[in-house]
């Protein structure tokens, strides 16, 4: 039986290897790596400029393992290097029992350890609305689409009602190549040039988004999370997780597998496209191209040029007369009818369950 | 991880088990649902995504697959699959 060769850390070259980077191979004991994935994550901070000294940031805390680790990399560098910002978690609660309740409790949690405030916006309080009842109502397929513009709109409120004007998110080295390869496939050229942005922001929206963890390869925040003992809860959520993002990541993982960098590299190739200025096509429905929220809806309301239109029902900006969360909810509105007559008979939460279960036989 | 299961076997072989009869000893053992197979294995080796610790060291720098289990070793799956 060959034994291994040396699996000395070829950094130190002291202490034993616990791991090997996926972005370079090189083997690294666990100080090591501490150091040099933080140091990672504040050149990164520091190169794009992301905070201002005396800035209040929100970190989009779901209580996984990526926002978990962005919460305690924040406060350590934070300290270390004097960024003189404040730090505040921002929880958005779905209304998704069996997951976001237990997920909750773990942002609970590190709000002990972190020392940090924490604001729990939930969408039963924004929308009266709760994703159990959404799916319940419309069906498991669509759950990630109203989840997904809801919790963007969520967390621009959440801020907003903070008076915060920067939120930070865990998105990682992985999810944006996958978002590239995704944008990429679907040929959404629109999205495919600003998908890499490290800060975005909503056209007239004060709020900006920012992903310090553009550049950190997800194995890497999961062994960072892992050495460190982090408090962090890891489920999938309960209902299917979005099939087209799952293909894309499966792909994408594969393709890491022969070869590593090819995460860092689809970013690279990402931040590199250039797009060919497309002409405007006349008519009062061209899309915006230079916002990236534009939806352009076919019920027929009215994409407007001018930035900063706020939504005629909620107040929120949209680029059209209605916002697409309103939208989404109008027609959820015509479907709660039927659900509140069921809703006498059988109680609320076992009837969701029930209708997950029906949903899940369906398949 | 939350769903962490810790589970002491005995795996049976005339060969020195690897990690490779260590999976398919789970996937015959301790799967309750064989749909989940594709989850944890591809290919013939641990699915992409999953990262294997043997006693908390990247397996990677053990041989994977080929990595020839000890009394007393401690090997952990984490998926790095599912949400952030």
């Amino acid at each position: 039986m060959p034994s291994r060769t040396s699996n000395l850390c070829e950094r130190c070259e002291a202490s034993k290897a616990v791991m090997r980077r996926p972005k370079n191979l090189q083997k690294l004991c666990k100080e090591c790596f501490f150091h040099v994935f933080e140091t990672e994550v504040h050149l990164t901070i520091e190169k794009e400029k992301l905070f201002q000294p005396g800035e209040t940031v929100a970190i989009g805390a779901s209580g996984g393992k990526d926002s978990t680790v962005l919460a305690s990399i924040l406060k350590t560098l934070n300290e270390r290097y004097n960024y003189g910002i404040h730090l505040v978690l921002l929880s958005i609660d779905e209304g998704i029992v069996g997951y976001r309740d237990d997920s909750l409790a773990t942002v609970k949690r590190n709000q002990q350890q972190y020392e940090m405030p924490l604001e729990i916006v939930s969408y039963k309080d924004l929308y009266n609305w709760t994703m159990d009842e959404i799916v319940s109502c419309s069906g498991v397929k669509s759950s990630c689409t109203y989840c997904g513009v809801l919790r963007r709109q969520a967390l621009d409120r959440g801020a907003m009602k903070l008076g915060i004007s920067h939120v930070v998110t865990g998105h990682n080295a992985d999810d944006m190549a996958e978002t590239v390869l995704m944008n990429l496939l679907r040929g959404d050229t629109a999205r495919l040039e600003s998908s890499t942005n490290i800060t975005t922001k909503s056209t007239g929206s004060p709020i900006k988004r920012s992903k310090p963890f553009k550049y950190c390869y997800q194995k890497e925040i999961v062994l960072y999370a892992h050495y460190k003992k982090l408090d962090y809860f890891s489920t999938e959520c309960t209902y299917a997780p979005e099939a087209f993002r799952g293909t894309a990541r499966v792909l994408m993982k594969n393709l890491e597998s022969v070869r590593p960098s090819c995460i860092l590299d689809i970013i690279y190739s990402g931040e590199h496209f250039k797009l060919k200025q497309r002409k405007k096509r006349p008519g009062p429905k061209t899309p915006a191209l230079q916002d990236q929220e534009t939806e352009i809806r076919s019920d027929g309301s009215v994409s407007l040029q001018n930035n900063g239109n706020r939504c005629e029902r909620c107040g929120y900006l949209s680029t059209n007369r209605i916002c697409k969360a309103c939208l989404l909810l109008q027609g959820l509105e015509l479907s709660r009818a039927k659900l509140s007559i069921a809703a006498d008979a059988v109680p609320k939460v076992e009837e969701d369950q029930l209708q997950r279960r029906l949903q899940h036989l369906s398949f | 991880m939350h769903s962490v299961t810790v589970n002491e076997c005995t795996v049976a072989a005339q060969e020195p088990p690897t990690i490779r009869d260590l999976m398919y000893h789970i996937t015959e053992t301790l799967l309750v649902d064989k749909k989940d197979f594709d989850v944890f294995v591809e290919d013939g080796t641990i699915r992409p995504g999953i990262l294997v610790l043997i006693n908390d060291t990247d397996w990677e720098l053990e041989g994977e697959d080929e990595y020839v289990l000890q009394d007393g070793d401690v090997v952990a799956f984490t998926s790095t699959l599912h949400g952030g």
